[in-house]
């Protein structure tokens, strides 16, 4: 499904990935660990081309399609998504008008015909429940005033909404109590097809509790140095990332 | 040849034929106010008032003048002065600022006026609604004057429509008068939907009474110069002013918003909010002052400017005023400029939203904040579809005026 090969990435002129390789298959979910700083949002962002950051070598492919000739939306209609660290507030456009966009948007890539108001509607409601979002933060604007975990919530109920085939969390977890972590995950498993692929970045093992991954890599100083199954994940919460240091040493 | 020397030529052939179409009110200041426009010549960027539209090269060109009659559709509460059911001499040329040059000229050349009267304590539900159409084969001058007066107690809306009807250099001057008094409520709307062609000059004064309330909307759609001054004189106690302005610029459009809100007695209110978005060359410029007299305690006033420059060849002068002489009073003022949010365009693509639909969304929704604040619902949201038009580009002439089909 995605193939980085010898990715390298500047950000405000400043290399941040320097020669990441990654192959992720249809269906397998790839967890993404590493220290602050190491690159792994910027990956994620590179993925679905944030024009803050540039590319200076290397390539991605996504299903055969060269990904860094593509615009940020074209990438999006295509399947890919990127659940944001910190979801921006967008004053004034509310919610129900963003979906609408984005759903048609994504069914125009698809072939299909943009969704009638009444079957949006009720694909909203059906989706919501998924997340158990409250319909009054559907008629606000787009995160304005929505706490922490709403936000959160709010970005996989977008996921439902928009059924991409490659999904990155970035940092989903993040600032989630433990019922709302749960409600999240459990979302996002339901999402989750034999076809659906994602990179899921974390600091915690708590989170791949919830969504088991097939392959966990270690991200430090901007490349892929260490890469193992889901007991890794565990290795580094109990022993941090310094015998990973020393190893490489 | 000054750009002033061919209106004085004007005036001094065809003063007489202009007295002769109009009526006694209207020509017993007209000389007077011929003489004013004479001396002070049209003002200069260096006349603080005027400093962000040059009017002397909008009046440059060699317009001809119209003089053809107002037509009053049938319609209550709308008069042509001429057939004006009270005395208006007590108003006309008395609530606008006699000194300004353009209100001299305007009052000097203007033939025909239009009357909007509401008697005391009548509250007329359905909105008024003033259609100007700008309709001509040549390079065309309309000088257009209107008075409206709301007796005590009464309540009306007003819905001012300006259209181009033909693809042609138009040169308009209004001069409205608003006379509001005691306990009177007027809401009024002026809506510009003209083309590049047009340049739009509009003078308006209102003055309140005692407890009465007014709300002004100015939203220009689509121009080409347009300098507005909007005058509130707060005469009695307790009076409201809200003045809302939307102006939306592309292509070179030029857009002036002059506002004076004086606050000569105590326990006023005022708000103010005008919103701008400027893109491609255009400029926008907004200059507000609050002005509260020395005896005007107790006045609460808020006045806000903000502006989106949507490309980076727009420009926006913004220049919010607050002039207090009285100690006891609650007055803010504030005025932004910004650019697109690129984290929100950022995050709205990432979604599938294209780059242009994604500006339009953030736009539409800045600017909904202004429409928001419309009361009469029909129009609310009649604009709301017009203004997510105009930020689509499809609307390029007034698309609900039967003369533009």
């Amino acid at each position: 499904m995605l193939e980085i090969k010898n990715l390298h990435a500047t950000v405000g002129g400043k290399e941040i990935l320097k020669g990441v390789n990654l192959t992720i298959k249809d269906g397998e979910i790839h967890a993404l660990m590493g220290t602050n700083g190491a690159g792994k949002s910027t990956l994620g962002n590179v993925i679905v081309g944030n024009p803050a950051y540039e590319v200076t070598e290397g390539c991605i492919t996504f299903n055969e399609q060269n990904l860094l000739e593509m615009k940020t939306e074209e990438r999006a209609r295509a399947g890919i998504f990127l659940s944001f660290q910190q979801p921006t507030e967008i004053p004034g456009v509310s919610m129900t008008n963003f979906m609408r966009a984005a759903v048609n948007a994504r069914r125009e890539y698809l072939g299909k015909e943009p969704l009638k108001s009444t079957d949006f509607l009720k694909i909203m409601r059906e989706k919501r429940k998924l997340v158990e979002i409250d319909q009054k933060l559907m008629n606000r604007s787009v995160n304005e005033g929505f706490s922490g975990g709403e936000r959160k919530r709010n970005e996989i109920f977008q996921m439902a909404m928009l059924e991409p085939t490659f999904c990155i969390l970035d940092e989903t977890d993040s600032g989630l109590d433990v019922d709302a972590l749960r409600i999240v995950a459990e979302g996002f498993n339901k999402l989750r097809t034999p076809e659906t692929s994602a990179i899921v970045i974390t600091h915690y093992q708590r989170l791949l509790d919830y969504i088991t991954p097939d392959f966990v890599h270690v991200l430090i100083d901007g490349r892929i140095v260490k890469t193992g199954d889901a007991s890794l994940a565990q290795k580094i919460e109990d022993n941090g990332f310094d015998w990973i240091k020393e190893e490489l040493a | 040849m000054t750009s002033e020397q061919q209106y004085i030529e004007l005036y001094n052939e065809a003063s007489e034929v202009i007295k002769a179409k109009s009526c006694p009110v209207m020509n017993a200041v007209r000389d007077e106010a011929f003489a004013t426009f004479r001396s002070k010549g049209f003002p200069t960027k260096k006349v603080e008032r005027y400093k962000y539209t040059d009017v002397p090269s909008a009046f440059a060109p060699n317009y001809g003048i119209s003089l053809s009659p107002i037509t009053v559709k049938a319609s209550p509460y709308i008069y042509n002065i001429k057939e004006a059911p009270i005395d208006v001499t007590p108003y006309y040329n008395n609530v606008a600022d006699k000194e300004d040059a353009i209100t001299a000229l305007n009052t000097a050349l203007v033939h025909d006026a239009l009357l909007i009267y509401v008697p005391k304590n009548e509250r007329v539900e359905a909105p008024i609604v003033v259609d100007n159409w700008l309709r001509g084969n040549a390079a065309t001058m309309m000088n257009r004057r209107m008075l409206a007066i709301l007796e005590q107690g009464a309540e009306a809306t007003v819905i001012i429509n300006d259209h181009a009807a033909d693809k042609q250099q138009f040169l308009t001057t209004q001069v409205m008068e608003i006379v509001c008094h005691d306990n009177s409520r007027l809401d009024i709307y002026e809506i510009e939907e003209t083309t590049p062609l047009c340049s739009h000059f509009s003078n308006v004064y209102i003055r309140e009474g005692r407890d009465c309330s007014v709300k002004h909307n100015n939203i220009t759609l689509f121009n080409g110069m347009t300098r507005n001054l909007c005058d509130v004189y707060l005469t009695g106690e307790n009076a409201e002013i809200t003045l809302n302005g939307c102006a939306i610029g592309s292509g070179n459009q030029h857009i002036d918003n002059n506002t004076l809100i004086h606050h000569q007695v105590p326990n006023c209110h005022s708000t103010e909010l005008y919103k701008y978005v400027v893109d491609d060359n255009s400029v926008g410029a907004f200059a507000g002052k609050i002005l509260v007299d020395k005896d005007a305690q107790h006045t609460t006033s808020q006045e806000t400017n903000a502006n989106l420059c949507a490309s980076s060849n727009a420009r926006m002068f913004t220049q919010p005023m607050l002039e207090i002489y009285a100690d006891d009073v609650k007055c803010a003022h504030g005025s932004t400029v910004g650019v697109m949010d690129e984290t929100a365009l950022f995050y709205m693509r990432q979604r599938g939203i294209s780059e242009d639909e994604a500006r339009t969304l953030l736009k539409n929704a800045f600017m909904g904040q202004v429409i928001d604040q419309i009361k009469y619902e029909p129009l609310r949201q009649k604009l709301y579809v017009k203004v997510e038009k105009r930020f689509r580009g499809e609307l390029d002439k007034c698309e609900d005026c039967r003369l533009c089909k």
